[in-house]
């Protein structure tokens, strides 16, 4: 095989990979949008969000401590203890869960019925109000995220595709633990909506919600269950993001990186977000790899979006979304 | 109604500054992506005029004031906060991004108030003939990638002849600076330049370093910002590219670049503008007068951090032009006009930062109408991770001169003849 054949194989395998991580944030789009129609702004700072919590956690941070020293001129800073990285993932799943239930009550409760415009120019706000949340809460300066998962060259794979190939292919540990995860969250989420009767509900609610409704399903409890299952998959997205750059408000903008995969796998789908970020991050990577030295390289950020747009001409609901037909 | 109104006018004319006050606007950026940034650079300013305020009574008897507005390191929010502010006796700007500064070049040569983007910004700026109101000193981005060449050249015996150095940068006005300057030093030293551009805020960059795991350079330089760097130096780890082979500019060089890699980022080189730490004497008046006095602008975990001390090193050379321009002035109250003649006959010795507290610190340099560039000299540091501290690892090294200063004028001129200007100066 040639060396830029070789080559090629590289980048589209890490493509794949990189496409798996964009999925990650992608899912939590997919499930708000699919469950109450609402294009959920703040998901990357769900994602951001969580992160914070987390590391503030694991390291005993005191939540809010500037503020409070800035009020009553004291000097707080941390606990004094450390928590291990489990019981820290289990204590910030209680908050995004707290933080499903503060949404529902205080934001969507007021919106019931309104145009999905309104609702999606409520969560704008929320993006902005939990950026500045996030910032009181835990401070802005960068926080190094380390519960453990291994990063950097994969010896395995390296050893064998050079045995094969005569040159030894870079995948990075973290994600092939990322696309595990992804793998994981993908089967848990469609046993849970398939095999549950919160997941029937769920499901029944995305397909009609008056219908849902007139069966005594609780629409409130829906979408405290569905903003607290996307919190979840935010902090998933959050740990994996934030420990390649450490934990920083920078990661709220991997929100840009799902925009394409949602729009070419669609916003309806679980399936389609996995399929969608495979098929935007090997696209991607493989369009640099040719393309980009012939003009000038960093096309990734416009080129998903122009391979999205594409894939729209031909399916306007994308990949996997639901064709919407509305009679007169 | 005639109540709030009164009020109302009460409550702006106290929150203007007292006419007898030195204005000097702090640019700041505390939030966003760029915030971790923004934030020990901005406090570090604030922290020398507090204490320059606390322990002197401010410059020449008057109080600094430093109020600030939030750019979040967005070129609109800059051009925005420079309209807001400058009526309000607006002295300098000092806006931390290369983008706002080329923005604000035109309005402040308009507007006649001193632009000083030290260590950033438009490097042919450093010709006062052509840009009379902007001043980059000690150091540019040319000034910058020619000192890590020099560095290089060292490191080989003087020689890069057939050496391939590849140039990772954040693909903005700001990271495509030194590429002019690296394309002439190749021809000059025969060393190969790759360029890999990241796009912003550079949180994925995959493609950029499988690239160079394929082409292999011998060496890679780095114009990054916020994130890009963070992530650049884990990529670096990753693919097991050798950290001392790495060399990032100034910007590339903070805490917050190298901590989050772990000891993955081990080895990792940068330039420096200036020295770094709390060994200087300093941090004892900042304690006695600032921190302690529970006058700090920030949190206080950022004290003595690469970014604290450019914000306080930018804030203590404005502070020294303001006397200048006092002394100049025969006058403590001084006018933005005023203040651009302080900057230009500006001087800082050797002895003059040790006066300060700040001996060894930065590098000593005379400006002058033609000169507002200064001698742009860099030291280099190397990252401990263990020690979790940056150890300065060469004394100054002068940039190549020979090649900078041709660059120089010729993008000055460009500049002067594209908007009518006059050489000045002669």
């Amino acid at each position: 095989m040639s060396d830029q054949l070789l080559y090629a194989m590289e980048a589209g395998l890490n493509g794949l990979m990189a496409g798996v991580m964009y999925s990650l944030v992608a899912l939590g789009f997919v499930l708000i949008f699919k469950a109450s129609g609402i294009f959920n702004y703040a998901q990357g700072v769900l994602a951001l969000f969580a992160a914070l919590t987390l590391v503030g956690f694991q390291q005993g941070q005191i939540p809010f401590a500037h503020l409070l020293n800035t009020i009553f001129g004291t000097d707080l800073d941390s606990f004094g203890w450390t928590l291990p990285a489990a019981v820290a993932i289990l204590l910030t799943a209680a908050v995004m869960v707290l933080l499903a239930i503060l949404i529902e009550k205080l934001v969507l409760q007021h919106l019931v019925n309104q145009a999905p415009i309104i609702l999606f120019m409520a969560t704008i706000g929320m993006a902005y109000f939990l950026e500045g949340l996030g910032d009181i809460m835990w401070g802005a300066d960068i926080k190094t995220l380390d519960v453990g998962l291994p990063q950097g060259i994969n010896e395995t794979v390296e050893s064998v595709t050079d045995r094969l190939f005569g040159y030894g292919f870079f995948i990075d540990n973290l994600d092939i633990v990322a696309t595990v995860v992804a793998a994981l969250l993908v089967v848990s989420l469609t046993l849970f909506s398939q095999y549950s009767k919160q997941g029937r509900a769920l499901r029944a609610v995305a397909d009609d919600h008056q219908a849902a409704l007139s069966v005594g399903i609780s629409l409130r409890f829906i979408w405290v269950l569905v903003w607290s299952i996307a919190g979840f998959v935010a902090l998933v997205a959050g740990i994996m993001w934030g420990a390649k750059s450490g934990v920083q408000f920078s990661l709220s903008l991997i929100a840009l990186k799902a925009l394409p995969v949602l729009m070419l796998g669609g916003f309806t789908s679980i399936p389609g977000a996995i399929v969608g970020g495979l098929i935007i991050g090997m696209g991607e990577k493989l369009f640099e790899f040719y393309v980009g030295p012939l003009i000038g390289g960093a096309t990734e950020n416009w080129f998903a979006y122009v391979l999205a747009l594409l894939f729209l001409v031909f399916r306007p609901q994308g990949l996997f979304g639901e064709r919407i037909i509305e009679r007169v | 109604m005639k109540k709030t109104l009164t009020a109302l006018a009460l409550a702006i004319a106290t929150a203007t500054p007292a006419l007898a006050e030195l204005v000097v606007p702090n640019m700041s950026y505390r939030t966003g992506p760029y915030a971790p940034g923004g934030i020990p650079y901005a406090d570090g300013f604030n922290d020398y005029f507090t204490l320059l305020n606390e322990r002197d009574g401010g410059i020449g008897g008057e109080k600094v004031v430093t109020p600030e507005c939030e750019t979040a390191y967005n070129t609109e929010k800059g051009v925005e906060c420079y309209e807001a502010t400058k009526g309000g006796g607006a002295l300098v700007y000092n806006p931390l991004s290369t983008g706002i500064t080329y923005q604000l070049i035109p309005k402040v040569s308009a507007d006649k108030i001193p632009l000083y983007t030290p260590g950033y910004g438009r490097t042919s700026a450093a010709n006062g003939k052509v840009f009379e109101w902007v001043f980059n000193y000690p150091a540019n981005y040319w000034d910058g990638a020619s000192v890590a060449i020099k560095y290089l050249l060292e490191e080989n015996g003087g020689d890069l002849n057939g050496k391939k150095i590849a140039l990772v940068y954040h693909n903005s006005a700001y990271g495509k600076e030194p590429i002019r300057t690296l394309t002439e030093l190749s021809k000059k030293h025969g060393f190969t330049l790759v360029e890999v551009p990241v796009d912003h805020p550079g949180q994925e960059q995959k493609s950029q370093w499988l690239q160079i795991r394929r082409d292999k350079p011998d060496y890679v330089l780095m114009w990054g910002w916020g994130v890009m760097n963070a992530v650049a130096i884990q990529e670096a780890a990753n693919i097991k590219f050798p950290m001392e082979n790495f060399i990032g500019i100034w910007w590339s060089g903070s805490e917050n670049d190298v901590l989050p890699a772990g000891d993955g980022a081990n080895g990792y080189k940068s330039l420096a503008m200036h020295g770094t730490g709390m060994d200087y004497p300093v941090y004892d008046e900042l304690k006695k007068f600032v921190y302690d006095a529970g006058k700090s602008s920030g949190v206080g975990d950022q004290v003595g951090s690469v970014l604290y001390s450019r914000g306080m090193y930018a804030a203590l050379v404005i502070s020294e032009a303001i006397r200048k321009a006092q002394e100049l002035a025969g006058t403590p109250q001084i006018t933005a006009a005023q203040l651009r003649d302080g900057f230009e006959a500006l001087e800082i010795t050797e002895a003059r930062m040790a006066e300060l507290g700040l001996p060894d610190f930065g590098q000593p340099f005379a400006a002058s109408c033609a000169d507002h560039g200064g001698p742009g000299a860099a030291l280099l540091q190397q990252w401990d991770a263990t020690a979790k501290k940056w150890s300065l690892i060469t004394g100054f090294i002068a940039p190549d001169d020979e090649v900078l200063d041709p660059l120089i004028a010729e993008d000055s001129a460009a500049y002067a003849a594209e908007n009518k200007i006059t050489e000045r100066c002669n």
